[in-house]
Formats: C-alpha cells, structure tokens, sequence
C-alpha cells in the first residue's frame, strides 16, 4: 500500500487556500488517489486562519492530519507558517510565501506581529521562501499568489506528472485560465 | 462519474437521486450549502428557505402529507425549533418519505452549544442514519428514503461539521422518480388530537420493534473482521478517525443506522472480541445503550465527551501513543479573531453602543455577534436565535422591579428577528415593555453567506417575491416609537440612542437600515442606497495618530507604530464614512472612484 500523503494549506481567509486545495484535490482524484479534503467554513473564517488539509494516497480514512504528521506545509502568510509548523512531521517540508498580512488587532497596534518568522521556521524545518506576491505581480494578477504557491507545492511533493493545465481549465473561470497557468508554471520553477 | 465532493453537495445530491419533490431549511452553519446546492434542480426539486426551522419542517410534513418525498435541513440547535413538530411527526408518521438533516458541530466553530442530536432519535422515536463520508451521505439519502416510506417514520439523518465541510469521493447515480401518492384525508393517521395520538403512541412502539428488526439486518451496519483482540464499534466521522489509527489490526462493527441500535449484531461482535471499544464524538449514546444491555465496552472514560474528536486524540488514549513534533517557541504567535468587514453597516451602531454606561445590551445570533470583542466591546449576552428580545424585555422588568437605573437594549439582526424575533416583539408590546429593540437590517443573511429571507424581495431559487418592510410590521404590531436610521452616520445613531433611552415607558425600535457590506446590490438597493462608487482615504501630514478611527475596528484601518499614522488599506475600505466621522482634526476625505 503507498503511504498515504498529507498537505496542509495555511493562510487567512481571502487568500484563496481553498481554491488551490480544489485544484489539488481534483488533479489528485484525476490521478486516481483516493482523496480527501477537509476545511472549516463559517464564522471562523471571517479575516481569519483558515487552513485545507488534503490527505490522498491508496485509501485514506480520515480527513483530519495530526498534529506531527504534515508531510508538507504551505503556507501563504509567514505568521501562519509558524502557527501550524507544531503539525509537520519532523523530517517535513515548509513552503512560504514571503508575505506578511498583519491581523486586525495588529493594524490597531493591540497585538504584535511576531519577530524573525522565517528565521525561526528555518531553524526548526527544510524551508523554502517564495516571493510569490511578486512573481503573481509580475504576470500581471496579484490574485494569482496562490496559484503560484500551488505550484510549488505541485512540484516539491513530485506530482508533475499529472496534467495540471486540464485541471486548472477545468476549475478556473475562462478569462483566468491562461495567466493561472503562467502562474502555475512560474510556482513550479521556484522548486528546484 | 467521480467527483469529490463535500457531503453537504453529497447530501443535496442525494436528494436529487432519492426523487425528493421538496425541501426547506433555514440556514446555520455547518448545514448551509445542502438547500444551496439543492435549489439548482429547480426543475425537479422545490427548495425554499424557511424563516426558521419550526416552519421547514411544518412545510416539509405538509408537503409528505400531500404525498411527496421531502426534506427539512438545520443546524444542530435548528433541530431545538423545530422539535415541536418533530415529536408528533414522530407519531403520525409520513405518506412521502420524509429526512429531517440535523447537522451537529462538535468544536463549535461556529455555533452556540455542541448538544448531541442523536438524543432526539432516541427521544422522538425515529429511525436514524449516521454517515462516514460523502459517499455515504448520498448514498444513505436514497436508503433513508426507503426507511421512511416502509416504516412510516421521519428519518433523522444527522451529519457533523467534518462530514458536512470534508470532501471525499462520490460516485454519482441517476434520479430516481419516486411516483407520488395520492393526497388521502386520514384522520386516525393525521389528527393527533388525545384520543387519536394514543392509537399512534401505540404504532410508534411497535415501529420501534420493526426497526430495530431492520437495524440488526440493514446493510448500513456491518462487521469488518480482522484480530479478534479488540473490537471496535463506531460511527459517524468517528468511525474514519478510528480506522486511520488501528487500521486492519483490530475488528470492526460499523453502525450507519443507530437508531435503533443492532443489538443482535453487537451481541455477536462483543461475544467474539476480547476488548470492546465504542469510539463515538461527544456524548457516549452508543455506550449507554449497550450498557444498559449488559454489555461490557469501554469509551468515555478514556475519550473525552467534548470537542471534536481525531486520530491523536484517539491514538493518545487508547493506544498511548502519538506522533513525534517539531518543538518551538509559539508564544508571540497573535490570533486572528473574526472581525465585522470593512464597510460593515453594524460597525456605526456598535461603536456608539459600546460608549453608553447603564445599558445591559443583549446580542443575539449572526455576524452582529462579533460586538462583544475588542476594541468595540458592545455586548452583554448571547443565547439563542431570536433571544436578544425577549431578554432585553425580561431584565428590563427586574431593573424596573428593583428601580435600578439600567435600560436592557436588544440587538437583533433582519433574518434573525424573522426567524424568531417577532414572537419576542410581541412579548415586548404586548407585556407594557419599555426595553430598547434595535433591528439591524443588513438586508440579507451575512453569517451564514448571503441568504435571502423574507425581507430581501427575492427566494432561494431567485424568484421575485414579495419583500416584507420591517418598519411596516413593526408599526402593525403597535409600536408608537419608531426610528429607521442609516447606521454609517453616527450623529442620527447617537441621537437615535438618546430618543430611545429618554421613552421611559413604552417599546421603542430602531431600525438601521443599510446592506451588507459582502452583499450584491439588487436594482432596489441600488436605487435606495446608490452604488459603491467611493472610498476614504487619509491624509497622512494631517494624521495626528491619535487612533481614534481605530476604535472602531475596521480592519481596512493600519496603524504604523514606527512613524505613528493610520493608513487606508483601498482594496478592503468601501467608503462607508465611519472612521471619517471620528476623525478629530477631519484628516479622512472621501474620494470618487471608478464602479466596475
């Protein structure tokens, strides 16, 4: 039986985690994994931490990934990335965004936000940096950062076997479907 | 085909292939997006959004009566409404198949209580399905269909938020038309008076015999056998989370149907199994029962009966075990507690509100529930749907009582108050109240995501309706002191609350009357509140930093500490005027920009 593997996309609510979980999980399910997703809906994601965990491989039972047991985290906020590193796997991979979205409370000078984010998940993890509000403003959509960072993702887990652009078409509106794979492709290339 | 799918989209696909012809919900999260994904098969499904979860299900039994399959949809606490009807529905039984959703949220992201509506199967006397994942859900709608129509029993088919919100695999079939019945005047089924719901008490037990019969034989309960050492019986999500820790190393009882419960079965497996363990999330109403029987199992005592449940928890437990972790400092890590939007049309309210000194201010249940948190601090209470009005009135009459110089005042949302709020009006009117009642009209449902409702002008299914005027009904129910305000003006909002404060001796009712800053205008709100066509912007030489603006806790508002200004952040700010209206030396302006 292949290990079955698990994702976990961390950000704030409007980032668009949960569409690039969508892609995810459908080029997974293409691929023939079983698959399965699980996210919170509702008030806790009003300019909240959201969080997708997609978990795929021959038979998956559960939804939920432990604590200790991310294969993988991307993250599409710095501060985010930090919340959710108790949940990698001790050998596991980061990938974040080199991106700061200061929460409310932290806008009206409340709370802090945290010193030296990306130093301290580099102590702790393999970390990769992506600048991907500036490869998504370079193509022309900043929208486009979590395509981006989906493709890193795509890349660092070894899923470029499966045909991305189909899945993209199948699941981004028309007029989007060109530069999301621009965008794909540009996340990919940040994974060597 | 395949597709993964959540197992609201799973339920509502259900229903489209178990030929349900009708179903109404009112909405709640986490079971909002079953009657949304429902209302597109418009050509074989009538769906309709209910004012509130007593009158879906009084429809849905309406509309079984007249002899077609149909389904009511809630939220957990939804099901607390609408047991009224539930309980003699339990009697009369149906004529159309008929599923009650009830879809529990142990955790409570997003909910008042975690109360474990598998007690109301039990309680009312009905079948009850449990599904696992999506497919399951689907699946269990056209089985549940079939229960209903052979027993003559409402089906409760209670999901939880895992279930609702994860998506798994579904194999997708085809619409099944169920032909429908004819309607047949039936008094000794239908009129529960004394002498006839004694006749029905009877059935009932006997229905209970039938479906335990059923329960003991129904595919939905099955044995998965591996070792014998220990034997696991589970269901719901609970069932997935234990399978991903003991995998095929332990024996398996999994109960789909648990209501009643398959005594013969679970009988067998704990004779066969030398350690028996029921994993259930919340409250143990598996373990109780076998208990109850004789039967010797473990599971409270080592799972805790709050929260939700996972593979650690259970792992920790029952095996000791749990995964090695990353260790690290995580102490300066801030959370990101919900706020209102930018633009939010509560926003005005609240930050007048939350100054006043002596006012006991009851919340009730939907995004105006956020006034309670910092830096706005304008909430006392929060109970249950509907509530913020009838508490108002009832502490009003002890601080009368007592002459302590307190005024109770009400805040209430549009969907809210008519889900339930106007039966606490009428207590107010009707009792000589003088408690304060203010109706926040964001002219849709916000919490839940944009549903229309009554007052909206527009169904589920888009049609144009008629829109009931909120001031206009409260005017019909007598009360003399009426104001509708816009909220974004914090002079009429403070003058507003001076006017109420000084009526002494009668009800009073504000309306603030603006939409929802996520809404989509229709053509009524854009002829009444024009379009959004502008934003604030901050002069930063003129900013003295004193964060006044930031009181209100707009998030569109940044605060800079190294050079002490507040900046607008434009793609958020929507021009709503209320950070500009605290400004003390009037750096903010408004500024015209494109509507595209």
């Amino acid at each position: 039986m292949t290990d079955v593997k698990n994702i976990l996309l961390v950000g704030v609510g409007g980032q668009g985690t949960i569409l690039a979980s969508k892609i995810l999980s459908n080029g997974l399910l293409e691929h023939g994994y079983d698959v399965k997703m699980a996210e919170i809906h509702g008030m806790s994601q009003r300019g909240g931490s959201v969080v997708s965990q997609v978990r795929y491989g021959e038979e998956v039972f559960s939804p939920v990934i432990d604590k200790g047991n991310a294969d993988i985290i991307v993250a599409f906020e710095m501060m985010e990335a930090l919340r959710w590193l108790g949940h990698l796997k001790p050998n596991g991979k980061v990938i974040v965004n080199n991106y700061k979205l200061p929460s409310a409370r932290i806008n009206s000078g409340i709370d802090q936000y945290p010193e030296n984010v990306l130093d301290r998940i580099k102590e702790k993890a393999n970390i990769t940096i992506i600048d991907a509000a500036d490869i998504a403003a370079d193509l022309g959509n900043r929208r486009t950062m979590n395509v981006v960072l989906l493709g890193s993702l795509i890349q660092a887990m070894d899923l470029d076997n499966i045909d991305w652009n189909t899945v993209v078409k199948e699941n981004i509106k028309e007029k989007f479907v060109d530069i999301n794979i621009e965008a794909l492709q540009a996340g990919m290339n940040c994974i060597k | 085909m395949k597709k993964l799918l959540t197992g609201n989209e799973a339920v509502a696909r259900g229903a489209y292939e178990a030929g349900v012809v009708f179903a109404s919900a009112y909405p709640g999260t986490p079971s909002t997006e079953i009657l949304e994904n429902i209302a597109p098969y418009k050509k074989d499904i009538i769906a309709e959004w209910a004012p509130n979860e007593k009158v879906a299900l009084e429809s849905v039994i309406g509309a079984s009566i007249a002899g077609a399959r149909s389904l009511a949809i809630m939220k957990h606490v939804g099901v607390n409404v609408a047991a009224d009807p539930l309980f003699t529905f339990a009697y009369t039984g149906v004529t159309g198949g008929t599923i009650l959703v009830t879809a529990d949220e142990p955790g409570m992201h997003s909910s008042q209580n975690e109360q474990d509506n598998r007690y109301y199967a039990k309680f009312a006397k009905i079948a009850m399905v449990e599904p696992s994942n999506s497919q399951e859900a689907k699946d269990m709608m056209l089985e549940s269909m079939k229960i209903s129509e052979e027993y003559d029993t409402p089906v409760l088919f209670r999901m939880t938020t895992r279930i609702c919100h994860s998506k798994t695999i579904v194999e997708l079939g085809e619409r099944e038309e169920a032909i429908k019945k004819p309607y047949v005047k039936n008094l000794q089924k239908y009129d529960a008076v004394p002498s006839v719901a004694r006749e029905l008490h009877k059935k009932v037990e006997i229905r209970l015999i039938k479906l335990e019969e059923y329960s003991n034989n129904s595919p939905l309960n099955y044995f998965e056998w591996n070792d014998k050492k220990i034997g696991i019986i589970s269901s719901g999500i609970a069932f997935q989370h234990a399978k991903e820790v003991f995998k095929d190393t332990v024996s398996y009882l999994k109960l789909g149907y648990t209501y009643p419960l398959p005594f013969e079965k679970i009988k067998e497996f704990a004779d066969q199994v030398e350690t028996l363990y029921v994993i259930e999330e919340l409250e143990p109403f598996i373990e109780e029962q076998i208990k109850a029987r004789g039967i010797k199992c473990t599971g409270k005592e080592k799972l805790s009966n709050q929260g939700e449940l996972n593979p650690d928890i259970i792992s920790k437990s029952l095996l000791n075990k749990s995964h090695e972790m990353i260790e690290y400092d995580a102490s300066d890590i801030v959370t990101r507690p919900p706020t209102f939007c930018a633009g939010c049309p509560h926003r005005g309210l609240f930050y007048e509100l939350g100054q006043r000194k002596n006012i006991m201010i009851a919340g009730d249940i939907g995004c105006y529930g956020l006034s309670g948190f910092a830096p706005l601090n304008a909430k006392d209470t929060t109970i249950c749907m509907g509530a913020s009005v009838s508490m108002a009135h009832g502490a009003q009459k002890i601080f009368n009582r007592y002459n302590e110089n307190v005024r109770a005042v009400a805040t209430i949302g549009d969907s809210t108050f008519f889900h339930t709020g106007i039966n606490s009006m009428l207590d107010v009117i009707y009792n000589r109240g003088n408690s304060i009642t203010i109706i926040l009209d964001n002219r849709i449902t916000g919490m839940t995501g944009q549903q229309d409702h009554p007052g909206t002008g527009y169904t589920l299914q888009g049609m144009p309706t008629t829109a009931i005027d909120i001031a206009d009904l409260i005017k019909a129910m007598g009360v003399k002191n009426l104001r509708v305000i816009n909220p974004n003006d914090l002079n009429e909002v403070n003058e507003s609350i001076d006017w109420a404060l000084a009526i002494e001796d009668e009800p009073s009712v504000i309306i603030t009357r603006w939409p929802c800053a996520l809404k989509k205008y229709s053509s009524q709100d854009l002829e009444e509140f024009g379009p959004i066509d502008s934003k604030c912007i901050i002069d930063e030489d003129a900013c003295i930093g004193c964060k006044q603006c930031v009181k209100t806790g707009c998030p569109a508002l940044i605060y800079d500490p190294e050079k002490n200004k507040v900046d607008i952040d434009p793609i958020q700010c929507v021009g709503c005027e209320v950070c500009m209206q605290t400004c003390p030396v009037d750096a903010i302006s408004k500024v015209g920009v494109k509507n595209d």
